[in-house]
């Protein structure tokens, strides 16, 4: 989630870079990265946490707690695992919007809105209902056909890297 | 009707959605841009349908597509169109299309208003936090105005889910609309003490981050905050109000005192790591500000952190930590030194870049070389060319930060710059190089030490340059040959290294290195022959050297490379010439050396800065006025001219620009000084500026370098830092068994002359630690009459304060006495203040008075008390005591001088008469007070009077000189200088300089000069030279002053 105004081209940079520079430590190291030019110097860091094939990246700068958004890490990941149903490396891609709605109830504009788990979900849940009300009738064919375009692979390759985990760089520190 | 729906939803079924644009990304990796073009064809065809399901599918493929890099920018309408859906599902897109895509600049925001205004007034509370949610991300200064009452309304809503977003919200609207700050704030307070736990850390949160930029203003909240700490249970809210604290009680110290024992509470109770590190942080930035003696209690907080941390990511944060409180109580930190190099092996590159600048700050005499032994292994087992620079630059960082202050062994430091050297693949040959330089130039005792190093570096250049464009080590030899050139006197074998940097792979280097080889084998050659000549057995050796150089030296003549071209012809035509004179068996040696000779010294950064405007000299008047035209040719002149008269140009061609602020002229100003201090062709004709070049003399005879004979100066081949560890071990260990042997004066002598410190037995302290080799941060040049207070030596942190210090210490017996009177203590006495005789003058208002300054500089680590300074009278001079003293009282000096202070007192003489030089037996009785004992101590000293000290400068008109000399009251008499082969404006400057004359007139290679001395005689000198011979005729009034005064001139001379 992009708070900072930057057009398409330095964003791709930006998640190049967090990409080389956090692919490539090692398991046992501290995870902390301090920002590479681009993430606006020493002032900010980059904080991350690797599970399994994924990178959870999130960049903050100096008013952040370090371990505080380790945790806040821990969160989202265990929020995702329960809107998700034992979330994997693919539903992560082919629900984007998703997540990106569930990421909107924790983190509003680069500030951290909510760190309950439970109140998250709750929330989450309650607008999925209403959009499955809204759709009713009309959306059941759609997912027929989406269930049906499924099936349609059965050997779905379900462990892939995908390498990079764009979608996850919120900027928290967007006050510039 | 139900039909058409239907029938719609079938249609849609076949569009793609986003999943099926996922995974034909997916299987279409070759092609990937091509399948993503006409992905974008089929979305720009769904955007046209009317169906408000089939656009908002689009906008949400859109949404990943802008996502992977592509600029979706062109479908902003649609996405507004989308937003503005009644229905939930089709909003949320929209807004989340929006909050991704929008930017400041995209114009169709201010479409937004009304709707987002309709959504923010929803009864659907859902409908609302999309609507905020989507806000908070793309909020306009515009938008915020707007938006700033209804979002204000929202923070009282009933639903807490809106409340916590209208209250988060309102911190991107302060941002982007700062007026709404002051209606808001009271409303944002109130939200402090919310029911809803989501709301009250919303609300914390945005004053956080509010309080972040100005915490003054919120130093009000504190009771509040600390009401919230003690019962907030929420870890969130915690470290967020903690934090703040942090920030807040270095503003407020009675808060930390208030703070410490929950803060405890919290650190004890807590089990959330995060939580329990800021707590501790905090708790340390409170100690800090209090400032009291509690620095041991951080310390332990802090080392049992760090050892239970040993895990993950609590070393970063612990050694984070560290270096806040490095800052404060260095000695804290200090203790775990073990463990802050025990983290330079951790595998993390984070961590140990932070352990790094912590040792930066941890260094000091006494650890210093086992610091850089365990980096240079580090350097030695790094991977990676980043982590390496870094390591080397903070090596350099580390051994050269203020002024070399904790180098005790400067060779150790020249092997260590040379063992650098063979970093493979480094970018910061440069900054060695410049090291090099820096240490070579600077500190005396080590030229010859650095010269063989260099010479050897030289001789094995292909090392170096093996792996060809290493970039950046070769920088190395840049030094190293200008090194070898410039001190060529301390080399054992010149003919090896002219060899070795005249080989034919040199001319594979950059091109200034190149130039600075060619340059540099040329001063090589005048050293090889000064050494060989006059001995017949020898000159065969030289005519060798000079075909050589023949041989040589056309490879660089038609290298591409301008300046080495350029150089490289000229030396060779001059070594062809030479040639020829050496066929014809004429001695050339002291005619090449000629061409280098002379001193390249330091100069202080700041010089230039410092020389006074001489009174009634106006920069800023123009000498000629300027040529006044039309307006228009000025113009036209400006744009044309403007590389020549830069700033000037408007200023004098526009008299209305006249008047400008001080700032601009005082800029302007140091632009020109600038200017003309690197144009070579401008004269500095003032003699301030001539006075400049003055100090390489005095400069000389400062010993302020005295070498440590403990230490062997030569190692054979490439140097080895570790046994520089070594020997600098044994060094102190002998210092300290030294000490024991105090009554053994002989000894000592040997050892340390002088030097050394005797602290009290008992553990080594920091000072006990005597260096080897010391700095010579004053040889600096400055101008002599450069003013020590200048107001930029109010910043504590001046790099340079130590320098501008220097003149006092520098122009030490000015115009005096060469050598300078400087008095260093009888050798038996280790316990002794540093007399230094800065200047002796005659007093302008009294012809019988003579003023003396005297630096005191207390060098043993005790505290000096009781001075009194006393001399023996002589018939002639007496020391002018206060009334109703004896005449062999000594005088009390006015100050005490703690360890390594020094301070400057006068002294009054009177003198009756001045035609003869005279010297003066003093002593300085003094207490030396060490914490138990206190001592008397006793210094004998002499002051040495000269003639010209009873001269005083004083300018004097060409007629009126005229005028005297033709009066024949005046005797004369003349002298005769050979071999004097310095220009002939550095000799004049010379005797202003040390002899307190003033150029009357000069015409050519002559010149005339005028003194006066305290008594009132004339004394007037004509200065002619020719051919390395400089005649003066002189004439005075007292021709006894005079003798006097011409071989005191003579002296001067003869000791350049």
């Amino acid at each position: 989630m992009w708070t900072l105004e930057r057009n398409e081209d330095t964003e791709q940079q930006i998640i190049r870079e967090t990409f080389h520079l956090v692919s490539k430590r090692d398991e046992n190291v501290c995870n902390f990265l301090e920002g590479g030019m681009l993430i606006g110097g020493s002032e900010n860091r980059l904080i991350y946490r690797h599970y399994a094939t994924l990178y959870f990246v999130f960049c903050v700068d100096s008013s952040e707690s370090e371990l505080g958004i380790l945790d806040l890490i821990q969160v989202f990941v265990e929020t995702l695992d329960k809107c998700f149903e034992n979330v994997c490396e693919l539903d992560l891609i082919f629900h984007v919007d998703k997540v990106h709605n569930i990421l909107a109830e924790m983190v509003m504009g680069g500030m951290v809105l909510e760190t309950n788990m439970n109140e998250i979900i709750i929330q989450v849940d309650a607008q999925n209902k209403m959009e499955k009300s809204e759709a009713g009738i009309a959306g059941a064919p759609a997912r027929a056909v989406s269930a049906v375009k499924n099936m349609n692979l059965p050997e779905m390759p379900r462990n892939i890297n995908i390498g990079d985990i764009s979608i996850k760089v919120p900027n928290l520190p967007s006050f510039k | 009707m139900a039909l058409k729906i239907v029938k719609g939803s079938i249609d849609r079924m076949f569009d793609k959605n986003l999943q099926d644009l996922v995974r034909g990304i997916r299987n279409h990796k070759e092609d990937e841009a091509k399948y993503i073009s006409t992905c974008i064809d089929e979305i720009k065809q769904e955007l046209k349908q009317d169906n408000i399901a089939v656009k908002a599918n689009a906008v949400c493929k859109l949404t990943y597509l802008q996502m992977l890099g592509y600029d979706v920018s062109w479908a902003a309408f649609n996405i507004v169109e989308v937003m503005s859906s009644s229905k939930f599902t089709y909003k949320r897109i929209g807004y989340l299309a929006a909050s991704q895509c929008f930017h400041e600049s995209t114009d169709v925001i201010m479409l937004t208003t009304n709707q987002i205004r309709k959504d923010l007034s929803s009864p659907n509370q859902y409908d609302t936090g999309v609507a905020l949610t989507g806000l908070s991300c793309f909020v306009t200064p515009d938008l915020a105005r707007d938006l700033a009452n209804d979002i204000m309304t929202l923070m009282s809503h009933t639903k807490p889910y809106i409340r916590k977003k209208a209250v988060l919200i309102m911190y991107k609207v302060f941002l982007k609309y700062p007026e709404s700050l002051r209606p808001a704030f009271p409303r944002l307070k109130e939200k402090l003490e919310d029911p809803d736990p989501g709301v009250q850390s919303a609300a914390v949160n945005v004053i956080c981050e509010l309080a972040r930029r100005n915490p003054k203003n919120y130093l009000s909240l504190a009771p509040l905050f600390f009401k919230l700490m003690t019962s907030s249970t929420n870890n969130w809210v915690l470290i967020k109000i903690i934090k703040l604290f942090g920030a807040l009680t270095p503003l407020e110290p009675r808060l930390g005192k208030k703070l410490i024992e929950p803060l405890t509470n919290l650190i004890h109770s807590t089990s959330a790591m995060s939580l329990l590190y800021e707590c501790v942080n905090t708790v340390i930035a409170v100690l800090i500000s209090l400032s009291s003696g509690m620095p041991n209690h951080s310390a332990s907080i802090q080392v049992s952190f760090s050892r239970h941390a040993h895990t993950f990511s609590l070393k970063y944060l612990g050694l984070l930590a560290m270096s806040k409180i490095l800052k404060t109580h260095p000695k804290s930190v200090q203790s775990h030194k073990d463990l802050i190099l025990q983290c330079l092996d951790d595998k993390d590159e984070s961590i140990r870049l932070r352990a790094l600048d912590l040792l930066y700050g941890m260094v000091s005499k006494k650890n210093l070389m086992e610091i850089v032994k365990k980096l240079m292994l580090h350097v030695d087992k790094a991977e990676g060319t980043t982590y390496r620079d870094e390591l080397l630059t903070k090596i350099i960082d580390i051994c050269s930060q203020s002024n070399y202050q904790y180098i005790t062994n400067f060779e150790w430091y020249i092997s260590i710059l040379v063992e650098l050297t063979r970093l493979e693949g480094t970018r910061h040959g440069h900054l060695i190089a410049s090291q090099m330089l820096d240490v070579a130039i600077r500190v005396k005792a080590i030229r010859a030490f650095a010269v063989a190093q260099m010479a050897t570096l030289l001789d094995n250049a292909h090392l170096l340059t093996g792996n060809t464009q290493r970039n950046g080590i070769c920088e190395v030899l840049y030094a190293a040959a200008w090194i070898c050139g410039e001190f060529s006197e301390h080399l054992e074998e010149p003919m090896v290294t002219l060899e070795a940097m005249l080989r034919p792979k040199v001319a594979t280097l950059p091109g200034h290195i190149q130039a600075v080889y060619v340059q540099n084998a040329a001063k090589l050659f005048a050293t090889v022959l000064r050494g060989h000549e006059g001995v017949p057995a020898d000159s065969m050796v030289a005519q060798e050297t000079s075909q050589l150089l023949i041989d040589r030296l056309p490879l660089f003549v038609q290298s591409s490379n301008l300046e080495v071209q350029e150089r490289a012809s000229c030396i060779l035509q001059l070594v062809k010439y030479i040639q020829k004179l050496q066929q014809k068996d004429v001695e050339v040696a002291e005619e090449v050396t000629a061409l280098f000779a002379g001193e390249l010294n330091p100069v202080a950064p700041k010089a230039q800065k410092k020389v006074p405007v001489p009174e009634g000299l106006d920069l800023d008047v123009w000498i000629n006025e300027p040529p006044s035209g039309s307006e228009s040719e000025d113009e036209g002149r400006k744009s044309k001219g403007k590389a020549v008269f830069a700033k000037e140009e408007s200023r004098h061609t526009k008299p209305r620009y006249t008047e400008v602020d001080e700032k601009e002229l005082a800029k302007r100003r140091e632009v020109r000084k600038a200017e003309q201090a690197n144009n070579p062709f401008y004269i500095k004709a003032s003699p301030s500026s001539q006075k400049v070049y003055q100090d390489g003399v005095g400069v000389e005879h400062i010993p302020v370098v005295q070498i440590d004979l403990s230490v062997p100066l030569k190692v054979p081949g490439m140097p080895m830092s570790d046994q520089y560890v070594k020997l600098e071990e044994e060094r102190r260990e002998r210092n300290k068994a030294d000490k024991k042997k105090k009554k053994d004066k002989k000894k000592r002598e040997k050892g340390e002359k002088g030097r050394r410190r005797r602290g009290d037995s008992g553990p080594e302290s920091e000072e006990d630690i005597t260096p080897a080799h010391m700095v010579d941060i004053v040889t600096e040049e400055m101008p002599e009459n450069a003013l020590p207070s200048d107001d930029d030596d109010k910043d504590p942190n001046d790099p340079h304060k130590s320098i501008c210090w220097a003149p006092c210490v520098n122009t030490a017996g000015y115009g005096v006495d060469q050598p300078p009177l400087y008095l260093s203590p009888h050798p038996s006495l280790s316990l002794a203040p540093h007399l230094q005789v800065c200047d002796i003058q005659g007093n302008l208002q009294d012809g019988s008075q003579v003023v003396v300054s005297v630096i005191f500089e207390n060098k043993c680590d005790s505290f000096i008390k009781s001075m009194e300074f006393n001399v023996l009278d002589s018939l002639n001079s007496k020391l002018q005591r206060p009334d109703g003293a004896g005449p062999h009282d000594g005088l009390i000096v006015p100050f005490q001088l703690p360890p390594g202070i020094s301070n400057e007192a006068r002294f009054i003489f009177s003198v009756q008469n001045i035609v003869m030089p005279q010297k003066l037996k003093g002593t300085l009785t003094f207490i030396v007070k060490t914490d138990d004992s206190s001592t008397h101590e006793k210094l004998d000293f002499k002051l040495h009077f000269t003639c010209t000290s009873y001269l005083i400068t004083t300018p004097c008109y060409s007629d009126a000189y005229s005028k005297l000399l033709e009066s024949g009251d005046l005797k004369g008499c003349s002298l005769k200088l050979e071999g004097v082969n310095q220009p002939f404006h550095h000799l004049l400057a010379r005797i202003c300089f040390h002899h307190h004359f003033s150029v009357v007139e000069r015409i050519d290679s002559c010149a005339s000069m005028y003194s006066r001395s305290i008594q009132g005689h004339h004394m007037c000198l004509l200065v002619k030279t020719a051919d390395q011979t400089v005649s003066i005729d002189a004439k005075c009034d007292e021709p006894g002053l005079l003798g006097n005064v011409l071989d005191e001139i003579k002296l001067t001379f003869s000791q350049c």
